[in-house]
C-alpha cells in the first residue's frame, strides 16, 4: 500500500489535509452498495407478482427471489474483506454501538436474510421440496429431506397456509428491502463532513438506483437462463419488466437531477470543488458512463422499444444491451459516490487520486472474485431449487 | 555555520528523543488520576507559530506515528495571501515536518501565517457517533480516544471527521498493536494524565500551542478562552471543537 501512496502523492492537486492522500474506502466499498442494491431491486421484482399482482412477471418471481438470496449471501463479503481487522467483524453484532449507522447494518441484514428472504423462500418452495424429496435420491434427495425441515404435509390446506405466510412475509419484506438499501444510502448521506455525500436524498437515490439495477439484473438473468435452457422467452414478462425498468429509471433520473440541481442552486461552500470533481475528476465515470451511457441511452432505447416499432427479436437484443449498460451505469454511480467523495478534500482546496491495485487486499481481482461469486451461488441454487414456474414436473403429470 | 533551521531540527530531535525515552504505554490508567476533575482544552495562537515543525516531529516520535508523509496526528499549514490574487495559497509539505521552504517572493505576499492542526477533541464528535463498535470514545475529561484492541478498521470515523485528523495506522507501522486501526491525536493522554503537557506543546519554542484544564480557574488556557476572541475550525459542522484558535482567519478550515 505504501508504494501506491507514494505514487498517489505525486498526483495530489491543490491542498488536501495530509491524512487525505489515501482513499480509505476502496473499490470493495463501491461494490458493497452495488450488491445490496441488486438484492433490494431483485426482491422488489419478486414483490411485483406477489403484492402488486403483476401476473405478467410471474416467470421471474422465484428467479428474482433466488437472485436476491445469492447476492445477499455475498453482500457482507466486500465489507469484511475491507476491514483492517476482519477477525473482529462480529463485534458489530456482538457489541454494537447503536448510534452508528454502520452498526445497524448487521441487524438490518440479518433481519432481511433470516426473517424475510429465507422464510419466504422456504414457504414458497415447501410443497416442491417435499415432492422432490420423495422423487429424487442420492445427495440431492438428502438435501431436499433436510430442507423439508421434517414437515411433509402438502395437503391443500397446508399449501394454502404456506401461500398466506408468503404473502405476509412479502408485505413485510418490501419495506425491509427498501430499508436495507435506503439504509446503505444513509451511511453515506449522513456523513456531514463530506459535501458530495451529505444529502437527505441519498437514501432515496440509492433505493431507486437499486430498483433500476435489480430489475435489469433479473431481466438479464431471465433472458440468459432462457437461452441456456433453450426455451422461448415469455414476451409479456420480458416487456413488462422492461417497462418497469423504464419507470424506475425515470424516477431515479429525476431524483439524481434534483440532487445535483440542489447542490448547484444552493451554491454552498465547496461548490467550486464539486464542479471540478464532476467535470474533471469524474468526467468519464460520471458524465460519460453513469449519466450518458448508463442512464440516458438506456432510457432512450427503452422508450424506443416501447413504441412497438421493433419485432420482439430486436427488442430482446435491445433489452440485453440496455440491461448490460444499466448494470455498468449503476456500478459507476456507486463508484462516483464512494470513490468520488473521497477524491475531493475536506479542505475544498484540492484532490487526491485513487489508484486501484490489481492484486492483493482491496484490489480489482478481489472485487471481481466477489462479484462473480453470487452468480456461482445462483447457479447452484437454481440447480437445487429450479425456479421455473410453469409447469412443475408433477403438475405436468397431473394435467396430462 | 549551522543554519537556524538545522539548529532547530537538532533541538527538536533531542527534545523528541528525550520525550520518547520518557514515554509510557499510551492510555494506561494512572493511579490516583480522576478524570472527573479535569476538562481539557487546547489553544493555538496563529500569531505566534513560526512553522518550525518541531511539534510535528515531537508528536511523531512521542506517539510512534509512522515517519511517512501520509500519517499525521498533528501538522502545520502555511496560509499565504498573495497581492492581486483571490483566495489563499495553502501548503503543508510533509505536514510541516521539515519546516517550510521559502516558496513565495516576499514582496508579493500581502499576509501569511502558519496554522497548526490536530484532533479537535470535539464535544459532539462525529467520529464517536459513527464508530460501529464503540472503539472510539470520549473520556470524561474531554479527550477522544481510540481503543486499538477493539477497533475493527472500518474507517467510518476517518470519513466522518471534518478535519482530516484521523488516519489508518499502516500495517507496517512501528507499533504492532495499533496496526490497521484508526489513529489520531490523543492530546498525549499518557502524558497529560500524569501532569505533563502534550509533546507538541512541550517543544513549541514560541508558545503557539497551549494546553490546559478548564476546571482550573488559574489555568492560562481557560483565561484565554474566557478573555480573548477565539475561534474554532468549521463551527458550522456543529461538532463543538475544543481546540481554540487565537486570531484565526475565517477562510481557514
Amino acid at each position: 500500500m505504501s508504494e501506491i501512496l507514494w505514487q498517489i502523492l505525486q498526483h495530489v492537486q491543490g491542498y488536501i489535509y495530509p491524512n487525505e492522500v489515501e482513499v480509505n474506502w476502496s473499490v470493495l466499498i463501491a461494490l458493497y452498495p452495488y450488491i445490496t442494491g441488486l438484492v433490494a431491486g431483485a426482491f422488489i421484482v419478486a414483490s411485483l407478482e406477489r403484492i402488486f399482482k403483476v401476473e405478467a412477471v410471474k416467470p421471474t418471481y422465484r428467479l428474482a427471489l433466488l437472485t436476491a438470496l445469492a447476492f445477499l449471501l455475498c453482500a457482507p463479503l466486500p465489507l469484511v474483506a475491507h476491514l483492517g481487522h476482519p477477525e473482529r467483524a462480529l463485534e458489530i453484532m456482538m457489541t454494537p454501538h447503536l448510534s452508528s449507522a454502520m452498526a445497524g447494518f448487521g441487524f438490518v441484514y440479518a433481519w432481511y436474510l433470516m426473517a424475510v428472504l429465507l422464510i419466504e423462500l422456504y414457504f414458497d418452495y415447501r410443497r416442491d421440496i417435499v415432492m422432490w424429496s420423495q422423487e429424487v435420491g442420492g445427495i440431492k434427495g438428502f438435501i431436499y429431506k433436510i430442507l423439508t425441515l421434517g414437515d411433509y404435509n402438502i395437503s391443500d390446506e397446508a399449501v394454502k397456509a404456506d401461500n398466506k405466510i408468503v404473502n405476509i412475509v412479502t408485505v413485510i419484506g418490501l419495506p425491509s428491502a427498501a430499508f436495507l438499501h435506503g439504509y446503505v444510502g444513509f451511511i453515506f448521506g449522513s456523513v456531514k463532513a463530506n459535501h458530495w455525500w451529505s444529502s437527505p436524498l441519498m437514501p432515496i437515490i440509492f433505493l431507486f438506483s437499486a430498483m433500476v439495477s435489480g430489475i435489469a439484473l433479473v431481466l438479464l438473468i431471465y433472458i440468459a437462463s432462457s437461452y441456456i435452457r433453450g426455451v422461448e422467452l415469455d414476451r409479456a414478462c420480458t416487456d413488462t419488466l422492461a417497462n418497469y425498468l423504464l419507470y424506475a429509471y425515470l424516477l431515479d433520473l429525476s431524483l439524481e437531477f434534483m440532487e445535483l440541481a440542489h447542490l448547484f442552486y444552493t451554491q454552498e461552500e465547496g461548490i467550486d470543488a464539486i464542479r471540478v470533481l464532476i467535470t474533471d475528476k469524474l468526467f468519464w465515470t460520471f458524465i460519460v458512463i453513469q449519466v450518458f451511457l448508463g442512464t440516458l441511452v438506456p432510457i432512450f432505447l427503452l422508450i424506443l422499444a416501447r413504441t412497438g416499432i421493433f419485432r420482439f427479436n430486436v427488442r430482446k437484443w435491445i433489452y440485453i444491451f440496455v440491461t448490460t449498460l444499466t448494470l455498468i451505469g449503476v456500478f459507476a454511480m456507486r463508484w462516483n459516490v464512494v470513490i468520488g467523495g473521497q477524491l475531493i478534500s475536506k479542505t475544498y482546496l484540492g484532490y487526491t487520486t485513487y489508484i486501484m491495485p490489481l492484486f492483493g487486499p482491496e484490489s480489482l481481482s478481489l472485487a471481481l472474485a466477489i462479484w462473480i461469486l453470487p452468480f456461482i451461488i445462483l447457479a447452484v441454487l437454481i440447480k437445487l431449487l429450479p425456479p421455473w414456474e410453469h409447469p412443475h414436473e408433477w403438475e405436468k403429470t397431473e394435467t396430462e | 555555520m549551522v543554519s537556524r533551521r538545522k539548529f532547530l531540527a537538532v533541538i527538536a530531535a533531542v527534545a523528541g528523543f528525550a520525550s520518547f525515552k520518557r514515554r509510557v504505554a499510551a492510555q494506561e490508567p494512572v493511579e490516583g488520576y480522576d478524570w472527573n476533575r479535569h476538562k481539557y482544552a487546547f489553544v493555538v495562537d496563529t500569531t505566534r507559530c513560526i512553522g518550525c515543525g518541531r511539534c510535528v516531529r515531537a508528536c511523531k516520535i512521542e506517539n510512534e506515528v509512522p515517519m511517512k508523509p501520509f500519517y499525521f496526528r498533528t501538522w502545520v499549514e502555511r496560509w499565504v495571501w498573495l497581492k492581486d490574487e483571490e483566495g489563499p495559497k495553502v501548503d503543508s509539505p510533509n505536514g510541516g515536518f521539515d519546516g517550510f521552504p521559502p516558496t513565495y517572493d516576499e514582496r508579493m505576499i500581502s499576509k501569511s501565517y502558519y496554522v497548526p492542526k490536530l484532533c479537535n477533541h470535539c464535544d459532539r464528535p462525529p467520529c464517536v457517533q459513527v464508530c460501529p463498535v464503540g472503539a472510539t470514545y470520549k473520556t470524561k475529561d474531554g479527550v477522544v480516544l481510540v481503543d486499538e484492541k477493539y477497533c475493527i478498521g472500518c474507517r467510518y470515523c476517518i470519513q466522518a471527521c471534518p478535519y482530516g485528523a484521523r488516519y489508518l495506522y499502516p500495517a507496517d507501522g512501528p507499533r504492532e498493536t495499533r496496526r490497521n486501526t484508526a489513529d489520531k491525536c490523543t492530546w498525549c493522554y499518557h502524558r497529560i494524565t500524569r501532569g505533563y503537557k502534550p509533546a507538541c506543546v512541550e517543544v513549541c519554542p514560541v508558545g503557539a500551542r497551549k494546553f490546559g484544564d478548564l476546571m482550573d480557574p488559574e489555568d492560562e488556557v481557560r483565561k484565554i478562552i474566557e478573555e480573548r476572541r477565539v475561534q474554532v475550525l468549521k463551527p458550522d459542522m456543529g461538532t463543538l471543537p475544543q481546540v481554540y484558535y487565537i486570531e484565526l482567519d475565517s477562510e481557514v478550515r
